[in-house]
């Protein structure tokens, strides 16, 4: 907290409350789209499986509204910021707001994500932020689940039958262009990472491109080449579905404002 | 003088209240209680005279943790402690190491396989030796990385042919 309380005294302020917006919502909205296979999951095990990463990431997400409610100071809580921002509001990352798809979908999206996720919050284990780093404490580990569940799927998936091979090659071409975000980083990124508080997503990229080789030589499937990758989810250009997913994730607080649990 | 026995009093109520919230058993898991776990890490004395308790969440997202809030309040309140404020604390975090042999007994007898090995030793592929919590054979697999709840694990005993859950290492 002390960390956080000189932070929150300089002129980084802004940078450190959007960041960790930025942070929150990727966590927020992709729990919400995982939590959309409940009752619905090819298994019982893996409805048990989707449903707990969901949880996981909605803990995540709930502990960074928090932080960044409170660096902001103005009285709004986790649930505001949740529920009562708009859809230009959002900095998530369009990958994690891109429709489950298939189940080969809802896994390849987990998959590019949790294995930029992991080295991310291993690296920001050493922000000077003291609560960043001690949410990214917690949610490392709960990285290391999702990267082996995604990945053991994708191996099951790509080398299955012809049909989940297919399936598996066809959710990595749909994905694929919206991963380069991940490794953008605008001039708060930029700012925060010379302040020590952020994570250079550059410095992450070798790691995560040496988990998804591994992952998908064991899974036959082939991996695109860089090219063209879309943009806009930090500044708040989502995609069309975004406003969709919103309207049932924040239907509760907009009908019933305040209403508590 | 006067200063020195008020604060022995509330070391000393520090302590009973300590010892009353770290009985208080896990919701999901009652073999265990949230001082087994290590759930529980601090109890003192505010200047304004409220019980101040650190708790500090198993996983990010564990449901249980509001269920702990509430056992706890309604433990010391129970212990005459009306004046309670419950603080989450997330560092540092938690991990299953600090399960004890005596912790890892209690599950292993109540049919949860104790978490295998330090919760550093990670990889990305394999998976820990787990013993059937029930026939103690190491002829077990994994059925899934997730089980009933966010800290367990579906596994199945080869030998006896029963599942059972394992409490994943964290």
């Amino acid at each position: 907290m002390t960390a956080s309380d000189t932070i929150a005294a300089t002129d980084l302020k802004g940078d450190l409350f959007a960041y960790a917006l930025r942070l929150a919502d990727d966590a927020a909205i992709l729990g919400q789209r995982l939590g959309e296979w409940c009752g619905h999951a090819p298994t019982l095990e893996e409805d048990i499986g989707l449903a707990n990463i969901a949880l996981d990431h909605i803990g995540q997400a709930r502990a960074l509204y928090t932080h960044a409610a409170e660096i902001e100071g103005k009285g709004r809580n986790e649930d505001q910021l949740c529920f009562l921002r708009k859809e230009r509001e959002f900095g998530n990352c369009l990958l994690v707001e891109q429709p489950n798809g298939d189940f080969a979908q809802t896994i390849l999206r987990q998959l590019f994500f949790s294995a930029f996720m992991l080295p991310f919050w291993r690296k920001l284990m050493a922000s000077q932020d003291a609560t960043l780093a001690a949410i990214a404490a917690k949610a490392e580990k709960e990285a290391t689940y999702h990267v082996r569940h995604s990945a053991e799927w994708t191996i099951r998936l790509g080398d299955g039958t012809v049909e989940s091979h297919a399936r598996a090659q066809e959710a990595v071409d749909i994905l694929w262009p919206y991963t380069g975000e991940l490794f953008e980083a605008d001039d708060l990124v930029s700012r925060l990472v010379a302040a020590g508080i952020a994570v250079d997503p550059e410095s992450l990229r070798e790691e995560w491109r040496a988990t998804l080789r591994q992952v998908f030589d064991e899974a036959t499937l082939t991996l695109p080449p860089e090219g063209w990758f879309q943009t806009g989810g930090r500044s708040g250009l989502h995609s069309e579905g975004f406003g969709h997913l919103l309207t049932e994730m924040q239907y509760m607080q907009r009908a019933y404002p305040g209403m508590r649990w | 003088m006067g200063a020195r026995l008020v604060d022995l009093d509330a070391e000393n109520a520090c302590r009973r209240a300590f010892q009353v919230a770290a009985e208080v058993p896990d919701p999901e898991v009652p073999v265990l209680t949230i001082g087994d776990l290590g759930v529980l890490r601090d109890v003192r004395m505010g200047l304004d005279g409220t019980l101040e308790v650190d708790i500090t969440p198993t996983y990010t997202g564990c449901p249980a943790m509001a269920v702990f809030t509430m056992d706890i309040e309604t433990a010391l309140a129970a212990a005459g402690f009306d004046r309670v404020r419950i603080n989450t604390v997330l560092s540092p975090a938690w991990t299953t190491d600090w399960l004890s042999a005596e912790a890892r007994e209690k599950l292993r007898a109540y049919g949860i396989a104790p978490p295998a090995g330090k919760a550093s030793r990670r990889a990305l592929f394999g998976d820990d030796d787990v013993a059937c919590p029930r026939c103690a054979s190491l002829d077990t697999e994994k059925v899934s990385e997730f089980g009933s709840t966010a800290c367990k694990a579906l596994w199945r005993c080869r030998a006896c042919a029963e599942p059972f859950d394992y409490f994943k290492c964290h």
